[in-house]
């Protein structure tokens, strides 16, 4: 068994905005600064440091390597970095403090989707042989998971914009988030398709934004938080990548994810998903057996901010964000990568 | 709570070669992970999760390769992570597997890198992708040359191990280059690339990949083949330029180094180690290592190779496999380095065996050398 007392000791996020003027290091730089001043911690202390990011989405190689700066790599420090959300960069944190060598770690993710095309960033992330050529973009095949849905009769576009207007909503009490308002369901319904059935509101927002995450084990983790955030279990599962493959209207990777963190189906005061298309949060509910009555997604979630490669991380932040701060006990954070849910990660959360 | 010990069990590579045309990517990684599953006595359904790493992704032009490549890696229904730390990334790859087994988090972790070359333009992608355009060698060429001047190194040293690396690979059938004629005259001959390096000093782009199967203590007792043991890693990096910096001697990779000596209780690094397996894509960075982590004193690497020391019949054989200068796809080279240890110590190396090695040194550095992934492994658990 993994150990269960490892904690988020201390958190930090830009506001997602369409355009940064500052460069990712530099969205990078105060952001985990103010994590590790959070969690009282000198960068010196940090005993591994892990970053999430896309060389892509910068459009060079090795693009990644600039955000060393942010971790202030000098003394040489002990890194990786692995090319995912930010929440896997936290997975890899949370393995290597498992070994009980040392008790804090410093992870951060971030993305910058401002000086390209999403759309043609992420169709070069499907199968370059079968389906990269097809010319498919990742909203089309969003809208083939949204057809599914609502012809296995799992779904309607009135459910699609009712998640949508509860997001907005949601997301007028966050401060970091893009997109915000109050939006009835009725006018979200007469937009029109960008693809059918999917409408732009239905769309995540293109954002640029960074968030860090400073983990610490056991009795540092109690004496860095007065109230830690205790990861109960972490877990990630992938599925095939070819979409005819698959079920798209469940998630059985998030179940299987959900089960392997030690997710007992128990009350949950707050989950954050990263359904980054409006019918993806009716299929991880599902997945993870959630009830009507759950609280989703009370950030706005990926439909108010989407920074690609943090997005993740920050459903963490949230969760944690509201145990350290006594609004809730117990939460889920999931994570996703690749197109339609293929890759999803689960990591459940405790206060004391 | 102490760390559970990490076997390595199976190791597969493919061979390499400029273009490998006969296989799509997803064969090329499918030809290494079935040699190390099959090395390893066990199926696709024994592997607990998958970890695979390669360079950037701009260099075969697909975001997030492992995403498509998990049906191939029998990923469906497993963990999957990717690592990407630059030239490192193989042996940070290796070390993120170990990792996996050593938190008893999994029993059995398949650790995979690679790089096709020939499917995109590295030599663009190493230039940082936009108009830098000085590549790898361009980069490291100056350091090569204030290690030549502060050393007094002569010129023919980094002849000297380009011959004896091409020598070693034809003894290793795995190799991409096998150059059985060449000679000191033919490399101080070839056409200089980047002053001091001339194109026989350099490493070849290569198709290729890497992988090995690991586990856990129980695991490795089990095997009916002899498993090596991993009594150390580490990582450093540190950043690329700033001023104070030694990019000669970078302070990740001295370290880097420390940390593993002293995890594996090793004093005296020449002495203690039988062999070395380090990432020399350039000719010069065998000495440079050498003293870069502190195996010879200050300006006695070059001496080391002088004397013949890193030949396979040295007292401290280098890179008996023929290293990155005889194959070099990137991604991979630098699990390479700990998958060829590992068979030293296995005593699996075949033709390129190095009599009696027990202790192994594993060693990969990426980036602006600035970060470091490096191991010991064991003919005997810890």
């Amino acid at each position: 068994m993994p150990a269960t007392d490892i904690a988020v000791v201390g958190y930090a996020q830009t506001r997602s905005v369409r355009r940064a003027r500052e460069s990712e290091v530099q969205l990078l730089v105060p952001t985990v600064a103010t994590a590790l001043e959070r969690a009282g911690l000198d960068r010196r202390e940090v005993g591994f440091t892990c970053a999430g990011s896309c060389d892509y989405l910068t459009g060079g190689p090795f693009a990644f390597v600039s955000n060393l700066e942010a971790a202030g790599a000098w003394p040489p420090i002990s890194e990786s970095h692995v090319e995912m959300d930010g929440a896997w960069a936290l997975y890899e944190a949370w393995v290597r403090l498992q070994h009980g060598d040392i008790d804090t770690a410093l992870v951060f993710g971030s993305g910058k989707s401002s000086p390209s095309d999403p759309a043609e960033v992420w169709a070069q992330q499907l199968d370059p042989y079968y389906l990269a050529p097809l010319g498919v973009d990742p909203v089309s095949l969003a809208g083939l998971q949204a057809r599914a849905l609502i012809d296995a009769g799992k779904a309607t576009e009135r459910d699609f914009a009712e998640v949508v207007a509860r997001s907005r909503r949601a997301a007028k009490d966050n401060a970091n988030a893009q997109v915000s308002g109050d939006v009835d369901v009725d006018p979200l319904l007469q937009e029109p398709y960008v693809r059918a059935p999917l409408r732009r509101a239905d769309l995540p927002p293109i954002s640029d934004g960074a968030v860090a995450v400073v983990l610490a084990r056991g009795d540092r983790a109690r004496a860095l938080s007065k109230r830690p955030a205790w990861i109960r279990g972490l877990d990630h599962r992938i599925e095939v990548h070819q979409p005819g493959m698959r079920d798209l209207t469940v998630s059985s990777s998030t179940t299987l994810a959900a089960r392997k963190a030690g997710y007992d189906g128990g009350p949950l005061d707050v989950v954050e998903l990263s359904a980054t298309f409006s019918p993806q949060e009716l299929i991880l509910r599902d997945a993870l057996g959630l009830g009507a009555d759950a609280v989703v997604n009370p950030s706005g979630g990926p439909l108010a901010a989407n920074p690609v490669m943090a997005t993740g991380l920050v459903r963490i932040v949230e969760v944690a964000q509201r145990i350290s701060e006594g609004g809730a006990r117990r939460g889920l954070a999931h994570a996703t990568g690749g197109q339609v849910l293929q890759h999803n990660l689960v990591c459940l959360m405790e206060g004391d | 709570m102490s760390a559970e010990q990490c076997a390595v069990i199976g190791v597969g590579q493919t061979h390499h070669k400029k273009k490998r045309a006969d296989v799509s990517i997803p064969g090329l990684l499918r030809e290494a992970a079935s040699r190390a599953l099959d090395d390893a006595e066990c199926t696709w359904a024994d592997i607990d999760a998958v970890v695979i790493g390669k360079a950037p992704d701009a260099f075969e032009g697909i975001v997030q390769p492992e995403l498509f490549l998990a049906d191939a890696l029998g990923g469906a229904g497993k963990p999957m992570l990717r690592v990407h730390t630059a030239g490192s990334v193989g042996g940070s790859t290796f070390i993120v597997g170990a990792h996996l087994i050593e938190s008893r988090i999994h029993e059995r972790v398949l650790a995979i890198s690679w790089e096709k070359q020939s499917e995109g333009n590295a030599q663009w992608g190493l230039a940082g992708g936009r108009s830098r355009g000085i590549g790898a060698g361009g980069a490291f060429a100056p350091w090569i040359r204030a290690y030549i001047e502060k050393t007094g190194a002569p010129e023919y040293i980094g002849w000297q191990v380009a011959v004896k690396d091409r020598l070693n690979a034809l003894k290793n059938p795995y190799a991409h280059l096998h150059l059985p004629d060449i000679t000191i005259e033919q490399v101080k001959e070839s056409a200089m690339l980047w002053d001091p390096l001339r194109f026989l000093e350099s490493c070849p782009s290569s198709d290729g990949a890497c992988a090995v199967v690991l586990t856990n203590e129980a695991g490795g007792r089990a095997a009916s083949k002899p498993a090596a043991w991993v009594h150390a890693t580490a990582v450093r990096s540190e950043l690329g330029v700033f001023p104070g910096r030694d990019p000669v001697r970078p302070q990740a990779g001295v370290e880097c180094a420390h940390d593993v000596y002293r995890q594996a209780g090793i004093s005296v690094p020449r002495q203690e180690i039988d062999i070395a397996e380090l990432y020399v894509p350039f000719s010069w960075y065998e000495p440079m290592w050498l003293e870069g982590h502190d195996i010879a004193g200050p300006g006695e690497g070059w001496k080391m190779v002088e004397s013949g020391d890193t030949e396979i019949s040295g007292s401290f054989p280098v890179n008996p496999s023929g290293g990155v200068l005889s194959s070099n796809p990137i991604g991979a080279s630098g699990m390479l380095r700990f998958a060829e240890a590992a068979l030293q110590v296995r005593g699996l190396a075949g033709e390129h065996q190095v009599d009696g090695a027990r202790t192994a040194l594993a060693q990969a550095y990426g980036g602006g050398a600035q970060y470091f992934a490096m191991g010991v492994l064991r003919s005997t658990p810890a």
